[in-house]
């Protein structure tokens, strides 16, 4: 209960995601992957998590990289914090992906942690998840028999919880190439102990010529179970200029697909993460606009 | 005056070992054989022990023994208080109610963290999971974890000796503050919440005890500002012989107060390794520490000033429910009452003062000293409260505090509550800080920004604080159980090198430095000759410890006596060799001259040399060169100063950012400004940290929400401006040194600071008062709480205006 002491486990450093599927395999859901670890090892020092074996993903050769081509960016899932926040690659295809990950807790924790672990940890305040289901990324996962491919939409289910499979490794993160005249941003209520978002809001939005939306993509972290788009928000914006007016309007949906799921703690009640939630949609969209 | 050392920013000589990994904390203390020992704690509030069962935990892998309070309970005695306060006192009502405070529980646990068995095992993985395994049978119990609360009728009771949860009633009554109330013009009224507050240390707490079989000699290495206390109170308790008991304070990273008491692992290691001669090592976890480690603060005050209309301050009443936690802790009655009540004065001359505190037991943490201990609740109270009254009266907060401040003294002011402080000067620091600060130009900008969504408030506090812990005759008065003098010994090698012994204990604060500078400047040698050893009860003389900021004007001048001592007798071994009478040698550069003839001289080394070599002394004189002081001050100090805090809210979220901070402060001469700096960015830090962010938090059933960093934020740099600072000097006259004292005034004077800011910038919106910590809802709810009371206002004259206009028609 007050220790920091792990209850014993099983460590493995597999040198082939093959050799993690078949670990996963073999441990039947009593193994937990470790990406990074920042989640993951104080929940298990404070012994709320015991799992059997950790599956130490470090040690795989090939899992960390950002390439770019003509289908967008494709990011290795063991790729950290900080590679991300400091990539050229990145700042260039995909600025909201870099601008967020240097928001992310400390420069110790963006050293170690990874994109791949924070989205399959899927942390109701995480800052990531929000951000690829705003970029519309494509998320693709092994297991030791072959491969498939998960868009981001279907990706987070509930309070940590993702559409991956006991067996299977999130092994690559693809970002569709952004089309001209977009802007981005992230912005977030920071958790002034934890540095989690109390509410974080990514906003991806595209103009024609014309300076009307085009597109948008727009997604909360923080106020509810897990990160989610707000749809509402999206189709408000989309066919509109989008005036500071247009913008506020449009932000006023921004937790209408949380509905009555807003989180409470001490932090932050329900009615004041539902209130910030709009504030800071209408933040995210008037930056991204800014920056078309 | 020119000086060698003294009032230089000579660099840290501690930090080159502690910043390249060769410290030696209590972690790194490996015996051979060494056992290692975890805790059971319990996971509730309040409740009986009904049975531990530890049948599956003495069978897990690697477990040596398992002891639970029933075993020891002959042998581990009950925690002792070392500030009793009694009905003798003239503040005091009846004796207070010192409850039985077993370091292991056998009968009851009474908050979350309550130790009730000790597992030991080969090593520290296998003590936690056999730990895990011992099985406890709790009768669950109703829990009250709110100080006021307890003291209601249907409150749960902790202790039957202590009825209504009440450990004390204590009062100080100076002038007559009702006959004040009743001829105010103005009377302004206020409740506070004082929220409880986590020390966070950077080490956690940890013991490592050995016993010898052969010599009956119990060691122990703990994280401690106290070691010789702690050796007092581990032999009193146990009854292990003191002179068998060396307590060492190795490396102590941080404590804040926190480590200023015995606490129940100390017993418990060292008596395990007694029973198990075998040496057994105990670390606390970080989240142990939170429930485990002593919290601070945790005050409900009902507050009251009272005045006139051109600004005259009259009097202030304070009623206080202090929250002492489930048992009380070495020095917590001292610390809501002396260290409370006393302060209420602050800088102001307002002759009626009156403050009844009720110390009261809950389902919690204890709670003790925590940097400042008890005077920043009476500073955030006074000077929250002259900023109410300011408001009150629609005047300048600077203005008001100008009108009222005690006029300058340079020996001795008693004031309303009783008190005497040492000197003083209030408006040097508020005439500083203006300059450096554009209070004009502030409100303009202030106006201006009003509309665009940041609202900008200036906050002031005019603090004093007392330090120097000490003198032992008025404390032992007050209530203190040992004596809070302090010693140094000056050990001068026969190779001229010299070792100082002091009795004071650092954990953070660089007396290693700071006492060097003062030795060197003394003996003028180089620093590098100098080495400070502390911490060790084998190594120095008795001495009391770290804690009030009292090294320095304590410590300090314990080492200025014994430095004294070694240069007057080497005078006299100089004079008596060059032939002169001892009046006519002056020590200077390094040597003693001959009065007038520059060119007969001894130096410092040659001098040490005929000390030890013994050949040609003054008839009857000793050899050697060495010499012990104790010294016990005449009265506290008293510093203070002036701190301007500025805010920016953001209007929609209800953030409040901390913009920019000044800080001038009076702590008498300096010995190394660059330490003090450190120690006042350090100390507002915390201050700032209580305004804006940090607070423990209960569940109504006693589990500590805010149980780890995730939950409660310890602030950090980037929460914190760039501070701005300065000082003014006033000296102290009741050591030779002139010092007051600098560890904890930053942390006394933002609190304050940073509110009064805070409450300015949304004073236009009607918001009166908020109460720590700022979080952003609670400031977002206020805005727009005070939004919708105007509006609702607004269109309740528009109601009225037009049905006046019907009416007429």
């Amino acid at each position: 209960m007050t220790t920091n002491v792990a209850a014993s486990f099983q460590y493995h450093a597999p040198s082939s995601v093959e050799e993690a599927c078949r670990l996963l395999a073999k441990y039947k859901g009593g193994a937990k992957l470790l990406a990074g670890g920042h989640s993951l090892l104080p929940l298990v020092k404070l012994r709320l998590a015991t799992p059997e074996a950790l599956i130490d993903l470090s040690r795989i050769k090939g899992l960390s990289y950002v390439k770019a081509g003509r289908k967008g960016l494709a990011i290795g899932a063991m790729t950290t914090y900080y590679d991300i926040e400091s990539s050229d690659v990145v700042k260039k295809a995909a600025p909201v992906l870099a601008d967020a990950a240097a928001q992310v807790a400390d420069t110790q924790v963006r050293n170690a942690g990874t994109l791949g672990g924070s989205l399959a940890h899927s942390d109701p305040a995480g800052d990531l998840p929000a951000v690829v289901l705003a970029l519309g990324a494509e998320l693709e996962v092994h297991t030791a028999r072959g491969s498939r491919t998960i868009s981001v939409d279907n990706f987070f289910r509930d309070l940590l919880t993702t559409a991956l499979r006991p067996n299977e490794v999130l092994t690559e993160i693809r970002i569709p190439p952004l089309p001209a005249r977009t802007g981005t941003a992230y912005v977030k209520l920071a958790n002034k102990a934890s540095h989690y978002a109390v509410v974080g809001v990514a906003a991806v939005v595209t103009l024609d010529k014309a300076g009307v939306c085009a597109a948008a993509r727009v997604a909360v972290t923080g106020a509810g179970p897990h990160a989610v788009r707000a749809k509402r928000t999206e189709r408000i914006l989309i066919g509109k200029k989008l005036s500071a007016l247009v913008i506020r309007r449009a932000a006023e949906r921004a937790g209408a697909e949380i509905g009555d799921g807003f989180n409470s703690d001490i932090h932050a009640s329900a009615e004041y993460r539902a209130a910030m939630t709009i504030v800071f949609a209408e933040r995210a969209l008037t930056e991204a606009v800014g920056r078309v | 005056m020119t000086t060698a050392f003294i009032g230089k920013s000579v660099r840290r000589t501690e930090d080159p070992r502690l910043i390249t990994g060769k410290g030696t904390y209590v972690d790194d203390v490996k015996l051979l054989g060494m056992l290692h020992m975890a805790l059971v704690r319990s996971p509730h509030a309040h409740a009986r022990i009904k049975k531990i069962n530890v049948s599956r935990a003495s069978k897990a892998p690697g477990v040596v023994a398992i002891f639970t309070g029933a075993d020891l309970q002959g042998q581990l005695g009950s925690l002792p208080v070392g500030w009793v306060l009694k009905q003798a006192d003239t503040h005091t009502k009846y004796d207070m109610k010192a409850p039985p405070h077993p370091p292991l529980a056998f009968e009851k646990v009474r908050y979350v963290g309550d130790a009730v068995a000790a597992v030991v095992a080969n090593d520290p993985y296998l003590a936690a999971d056999a730990a895990a395994l011992v099985d406890v049978d709790y009768e669950l119990l109703g829990v009250v974890t709110d100080g006021e609360k307890a003291t209601k009728r249907d409150a749960p009771q902790l202790h039957t000796e202590a009825p209504d949860n009440t450990c004390f009633e204590w009062d100080v009554h100076g002038g007559d503050y009702e006959g004040a109330a009743k001829k105010a013009q103005v009377v302004v009224k206020q409740k506070f919440i004082n929220q409880r507050l986590i020390p966070n240390a950077m080490e956690t707490r940890g013991v490592v005890a050995d016993y010898n079989t052969g010599t009956n000699q119990i060691t122990i290495w703990t994280s401690t500002q106290i070691p010789h206390l702690v050796r007092l109170l581990f032999a009193a308790v146990t009854g292990h012989p003191e002179q068998s008991v060396r307590v060492i304070a190795p490396e102590v990273g941080g404590a804040f107060g926190s480590k200023l008491y015995l606490y129940a692992e100390e017993i418990i290691t060292g008596m395990i390794a007694k029973n198990l001669a075998r040496p057994v090592k105990w670390v606390e976890g970080r989240q142990e520490n939170y429930l485990a480690t002593t919290h601070g603060r945790d005050h409900i005050t009902y507050g009251e000033i009272c005045g006139d209309k051109d600004g005259t301050i009259t009097g202030l009443k304070v009623t206080t429910y202090a929250n002492l936690g489930a048992y009380l802790s070495t020095f917590a009655p001292g610390i809501p009452t002396v260290l409370f009540g006393l302060m209420l004065s602050g800088v102001y001359k307002y002759p009626n003062v009156s403050c009844k505190v009720y110390g009261t037991f809950t389902n919690t943490t204890p709670v003790d000293a925590y940097r400042g201990a008890g005077r920043p609740e009476a500073t955030y109270l006074v000077e929250r409260m002259v900023d109410a009254f300011a408001r009150e009266l629609a005047r300048d907060p600077v203005a008001v505090r100008r009108k009222n401040f005690l006029p300058p003294f340079k020996n001795g002011r008693a004031v309303a509550t009783g008190v005497l402080y040492d000197s003083g000067n209030y408006r040097a620091p508020v005439d500083k800080a203006l300059e450096m600060f554009d209070y004009k130009a502030f409100r303009k900008e202030q106006r201006e920004a009003r509309g665009s969504g940041k609202l900008l408030g200036v906050g002031f506090s005019t603090y004093i604080e007392i330090c120097g812990m000490a003198p032992s005759a008025v404390a032992a008065s007050l209530g203190a159980g040992a004596g809070l003098w302090e010693s140094s010994t000056v050990r001068v090698h026969p190779t001229g090198k010299v070792t100082v012994f002091t009795g004071t204990s650092p954990h953070g604060q660089g007396h290693e430095t700071t006492l060097a500078q003062v030795a060197g400047e003394h003996l003028g040698i180089p620093m590098e000759s100098i080495e400070v050893m502390h911490g060790d009860t084998d190594r120095q003389q008795f001495g009391t410890g770290t804690f009030g900021s009292r090294s320095i004007t304590v410590g300090g001048t314990a080492l200025v006596m014994s430095l004294k001592k070694v240069k007057d007798k080497m005078r006299k071994i100089a004079a008596h060799q060059m032939g002169v009478p001892a009046k006519n040698v002056i020590f200077e550069d390094g040597k003693f001259y001959v009065e007038d003839i520059r060119e007969k001289s001894m130096d410092f080394g040659t001098v040490v040399g005929e000390a030890y070599n013994a050949k040609n002394l003054p008839p009857g004189m000793e050899p050697g060169l060495e010499a012990t002081s104790f010294f016990d001050p005449k009265n506290f100090t008293w510093p203070f100063g002036c701190h301007i805090a500025i805010v920016e809210i953001d209007e929609d979220t209800g953030q409040t950012r901390l913009k920019r901070y000044v800080a001038v402060d009076d702590i008498g001469n300096v010995i190394n400004p660059m330490i003090v700096d450190g120690m006042v960015h350090g100390g507002i830090a915390q201050g700032v940290g209580q305004a804006l962010q940090e607070g423990a938090v209960y569940g109504e059933n006693g589990q500590l929400v805010t149980g780890s960093m995730l939950d409660y934020a310890v602030p950090t740099a980037e929460d914190v401006p760039s501070y701005e600072t300065a000082r003014t000097v006033t000296p102290s006259p009741v050591n030779p040194l002139g010092v007051k004292g600098a560890g904890e005034a930053g942390t006394i004077a933002a609190s304050p600071a940073v509110m009064n800011a805070a409450i300015d910038a949304l004073a236009h919106l009607g918001i009166r008062h908020l109460d720590m910590p700022l979080r952003s809802e609670t400031v977002w709810r206020a805005i727009n709480g005070a939004k919708a009371a105007k509006k609702a206002a607004r269109s309740a004259t528009a109601t009225a205006a037009r049905s006046g206009r019907k009416a007429r028609r």
